[in-house]
């Protein structure tokens, strides 16, 4: 248990079996095996291009699996139909790298887009409400009706999430949510992460290559390697390791906060 | 001198190319006429699309109509005047913009003005996963997109047609006026005279065609741009150039059907 939030082991709301996929030549996930339970955050760790974003893309349906089992709340995502797909994507958020907001609405058009959509019958009324509060949860009211290009990159980022909540997904998917961001940025969207998983219940799966990230908003980590999961388990466990493959990771990262601090320092 | 194994693979693989793009085509067409008649429909983008491809259209399309109208009438009287029949001007005038000048013209400015727009901007919402995220939010983004807009762009083209038609003879009339003093009864009474049923249905046939070509162009070009703001560019460049060369293929086929039967 972290954040206050129960991880019902007994209940895989995410479980992919011997997935591979492949574009051209090039292999990108061979034989990857997943659980996510319910309840729990877990990290996938990984170098750029070692498969964590096709992962994340293959469970939300965006990309076809070559070989294996995808299933997403007990339903495989590969072999439904396209209406059942569409009703199963209104129980799976999912939070792009670049926020993908759509450019040509404002904050409150972003929010109402999915809400509308989706939910033919609902009221005007209900609408407004579901954006004040979903707003006030992402800490964001301000920018209602802004457009996205008026937006820092850690707000674009909020309102992205903030969009996805909108529909109270079960699971949430967040593609590199801190990629770009300042640190203090960062952290406050890790909180938000934590936020979400406490406030909406959900159980999320967090692609990421930020050390800090992994800390604090994973129950449980696993890191990528070659397109198959070389190790899992808690922070602490997969990195003490004398593996070079998860050490030069760590240590890079390491690097980087010396320099930090160094640059900090000479300020 | 003969080719090389290697020039032989690279002709061999751009013919690949060649025919995998042509079945892409097909393939997006046909995903788009199942998308138009399959419930639910998008009417309300629709509306939206066409306000944004025919009445953000007005301004250029009058523009370029007078000028149409006006520089023929001067360009074609002293051909006329040489053997005394400047008073079949309007009569020429009106079956040339409305056979071919309306249509053409019209179809080539919204290639270049919609279709460069639809290419960057579906292109642009391509490369910043605007169209995943509309994916995964359980919205159908092919017929959000793409069906509104093509249907949006074929129903407004054969009405901007008629509008630049009808500014274009405006353009002849002024012309005509300002040299012959031929009233705007007299003009028009001799124009309409020289239209045929037939001249209106291949004009708007052809407007039908054109705007249909356009926006299946731009919006082909833009759903399936890549590798990023270069993609966006070349999606935009694509969609016109590959527009306007089909509009003029088009149009000399529906001329030589309009012409069996006339």
């Amino acid at each position: 248990m972290k954040n206050g939030v129960k991880i019902d082991r007994n209940n895989r709301v995410i479980f992919v079996k011997d997935l591979e996929k492949s574009f051209g030549e090039l292999n990108v996930l061979s034989g990857l095996n997943m659980d996510l339970f319910k309840g729990e955050n877990l990290v996938v760790m990984g170098r750029s291009g070692s498969g964590k974003s096709v992962l994340i893309k293959v469970i939300s349906g965006l990309l076809k699996p070559d070989k294996g089992v995808v299933n997403v709340l007990g339903q495989e995502v590969d072999k439904i139909s396209t209406e059942e797909l569409q009703a199963l994507r209104l129980k799976i958020g999912f939070s792009f790298q670049s926020s993908a907001l759509y450019d040509s609405m404002t904050v409150r058009e972003n929010l109402e887009f999915p809400l509308v959509r989706n939910l033919k019958n609902i009221k005007s009324k209900e609408v407004d409400k579901a954006i004040e509060e979903v707003l006030e949860n992402v800490d964001l009211p301000q920018t209602i009706n802004q457009l996205p290009s008026e937006l820092s990159g850690g707000q674009k980022k909020r309102i992205g999430i903030a969009r996805t909540l909108i529909l109270k997904p079960e699971i949430m998917l967040y593609d590199e949510p801190t990629a770009g961001l300042d640190p203090i940025t960062s952290v406050e969207i890790n909180n938000l992460i934590n936020e979400v998983q406490q406030k909406y219940n959900t159980s999320s799966l967090i692609i990421t290559h930020d050390l800090t990230c992994a800390k604090l908003t994973g129950d449980r980590v696993a890191m990528i390697v070659d397109g198959n999961f070389l190790t899992q388990g808690s922070f602490d466990d997969v990195f003490n390791t004398n593996d070079e493959r998860i050490r030069g990771f760590y240590n890079y990262n390491f690097i980087n906060d010396n320099t930090n601090k160094k640059l900090n320092n000479f300020k | 001198m003969e080719p090389n194994s290697k020039q032989k693979f690279i002709i061999s693989k751009k013919i690949d190319e060649f025919f995998i793009d042509i079945y892409k085509v097909f393939s997006f067409i046909s995903r788009f006429f199942k998308e138009a008649f399959s419930p639910p429909f998008e009417f309300q983008e629709i509306i939206k699309q066409c306000y944004e491809v025919g009445y953000k259209s007005l301004v250029l399309i009058s523009l370029t109509g007078f000028i149409t109208g006006l520089v023929f009438t001067k360009q074609s009287r002293p051909s006329l005047s040489s053997f005394g029949a400047s008073s079949w001007l309007p009569s020429l005038v009106s079956i040339a913009i409305v056979r071919a000048m309306a249509p053409l013209i019209t179809a080539l400015i919204t290639a270049g003005k919609v279709g460069s727009h639809m290419g960057a901007e579906l292109g642009s919402m391509k490369v910043t996963e605007q169209i995943d995220a509309m994916e995964v939010s359980a919205t159908n983004p092919f017929k959000f997109l793409v069906v509104t807009r093509v249907l949006a762009i074929t129903l407004m083209l054969p009405i901007l047609v008629m509008y630049f038609g009808f500014i274009g003879m405006m353009g002849s009339f002024m012309n005509v006026h300002a040299n012959e003093l031929t009233s705007y009864t007299a003009f028009f009474k001799e124009a309409f005279s020289s239209i045929s049923f037939l001249d209106i249905f291949s004009s708007v046939l052809k407007s039908i065609v054109f705007g249909f070509t356009v926006g299946i162009a731009g919006c082909y070009q833009g759903y399936n741009a890549q590798y990023g703001t270069v993609g966006v560019g070349k999606a935009a460049n694509t969609a016109v150039v590959v527009a306007m060369f089909l509009i003029f293929i088009e149009e000399m086929i529906i001329v030589q059907f309009v012409n069996a039967i006339r």
